[in-house]
């Protein structure tokens, strides 16, 4: 049965039963359901950490979700990727997790783009959407997503992985708030880092970033709790350790600044297992 | 100053894989140079060549960036936590 899309529009009985448990949750309620039902994200990458985020805010409702990725499953994704499965061996992960969602919840809408993201598409790919959640891989896309929802006003839910360890945050739009570029100006260096390939990853850590990824849209969506907002949470796995520092709006910041030197995307050069830009 | 070290793992393999380390140092500056001497190498990604720090590995004092503090200058007490944050990336 398709639902009623309309913003506002009562519960069907089917949604009253799929999100009860919501519904009669304190902080969330109805009216909180119905903020969900009628909100959008926007997932950037269908990996490690992009699988549990899509999947928890499939099943919470959220009314209308993209997903973006360019990249094909592979067997090796599927230690830590569980939107996915062995028959999607092969399949533009972006085809394999619209059916995955669908199947989790068939009541909303969800989007695929099957694109890399350059400073040529961010900003018409993102546009529609309510709240932005980084789930990519790579530092190019990181700047450019930080940037792009910079630009356009909107939050962006922040996590990323290495090995045993995470981050996750919140950047809102606005006036003296911090963004990425606050807590880490530039990209390193190629070189100076290990690749994404090379330093692996604990496949149970995108599972907890991302699910603290999705916990945070959905409070920023419904105007509930308090948010990661100008507080880095890290997480270690290995020693279940989690730690917090301060994120400070900077003055200098390139983007979000006094005097911004960066007024336009920039397409880092690719350096972690990321294609170069195709020509 | 007797100062915790929280390290990242990329750093761990220069403290024989140790998540924290114990380290001396009135200041940041000190501390590091204490490090360095402790466990060579350590300080290679932290330090630019002209001596300051990085920007794509920040440093925190508690729950403080050293760059609203006194950077490489920050003074430190006893039992703090230095904290090396490097930018990651992986998703």
């Amino acid at each position: 049965m398709t639902a009623d899309r309309r913003p506002g529009a009562p519960f069907t009985e089917e949604q009253v039963q799929r999100y009860s448990r919501h519904i009669i949750l304190p902080n969330i309620g109805g009216a909180g359901q119905r903020k969900l039902l009628d909100s959008s994200v926007l997932v950037i990458g269908a990996g490690g950490l992009g699988s549990p985020i899509a999947m928890y805010l499939a099943a919470a409702g959220i009314g209308r979700m993209g997903v973006i990725d360019f990249d094909r499953v592979d067997l090796s994704n599927l230690q830590r990727q569980i939107l996915h499965t062995n028959d999607d061996i092969g399949r533009p992960k972006v085809e394999s997790a619209v059916e995955h969602l669908r199947a989790i919840n068939p009541t909303i809408e969800i989007v695929g783009h099957d694109t890399l993201l350059f400073s040529d598409n961010v900003m018409d790919i993102m546009q529609p959407y309510d709240v932005v959640i980084d789930g990519t891989d790579n530092f190019p896309v990181r700047y450019l997503v930080n940037d792009a929802t910079q630009f356009l006003g909107k939050p962006l839910v922040y996590g990323s992985i290495y090995q045993f360890e995470g981050q996750a945050t919140v950047f809102m739009p606005g006036q003296e708030t911090p963004c990425y570029r606050c807590l880490f100006p530039a990209p390193p260096p190629p070189g100076t880092v290990p690749s994404c390939a090379e330093g692996g990853v604990f496949g149970v850590l995108p599972g907890v970033i991302g699910a603290i990824q999705a916990t945070e849209a959905i409070k920023i969506l419904t105007g509930e709790g308090q948010t990661l907002e100008k507080r880095l949470l890290l997480y270690d796995a290995l020693h279940m350790d989690f730690q917090e520092v301060k994120i400070r709006w900077d003055a200098d910041c390139p983007v979000c600044g006094k005097e911004p030197t960066i007024t336009e995307l920039i397409d880092y050069e690719a350096f972690c297992g990321v294609p170069a830009r195709p020509d | 100053m007797a100062v915790t070290v929280k390290l990242p793992t990329i750093l761990r393999k220069h403290a024989a894989g140790e998540a924290k380390v114990d380290a001396e140092g009135a200041t940041l500056r000190e501390l590091l140079d204490n490090l360095e001497s402790s466990y060579p190498g350590i300080t290679k990604n932290v330090l630019a060549e002209d001596g300051g720090l990085h920007r794509f590995i920040n440093v925190y004092v508690n729950d403080e960036d050293v760059r609203y503090l006194g950077s490489l200058e920050t003074e430190l007490s006893d039992g703090d936590t230095v904290s090396l944050l490097p930018a990651v990336a992986g998703g």
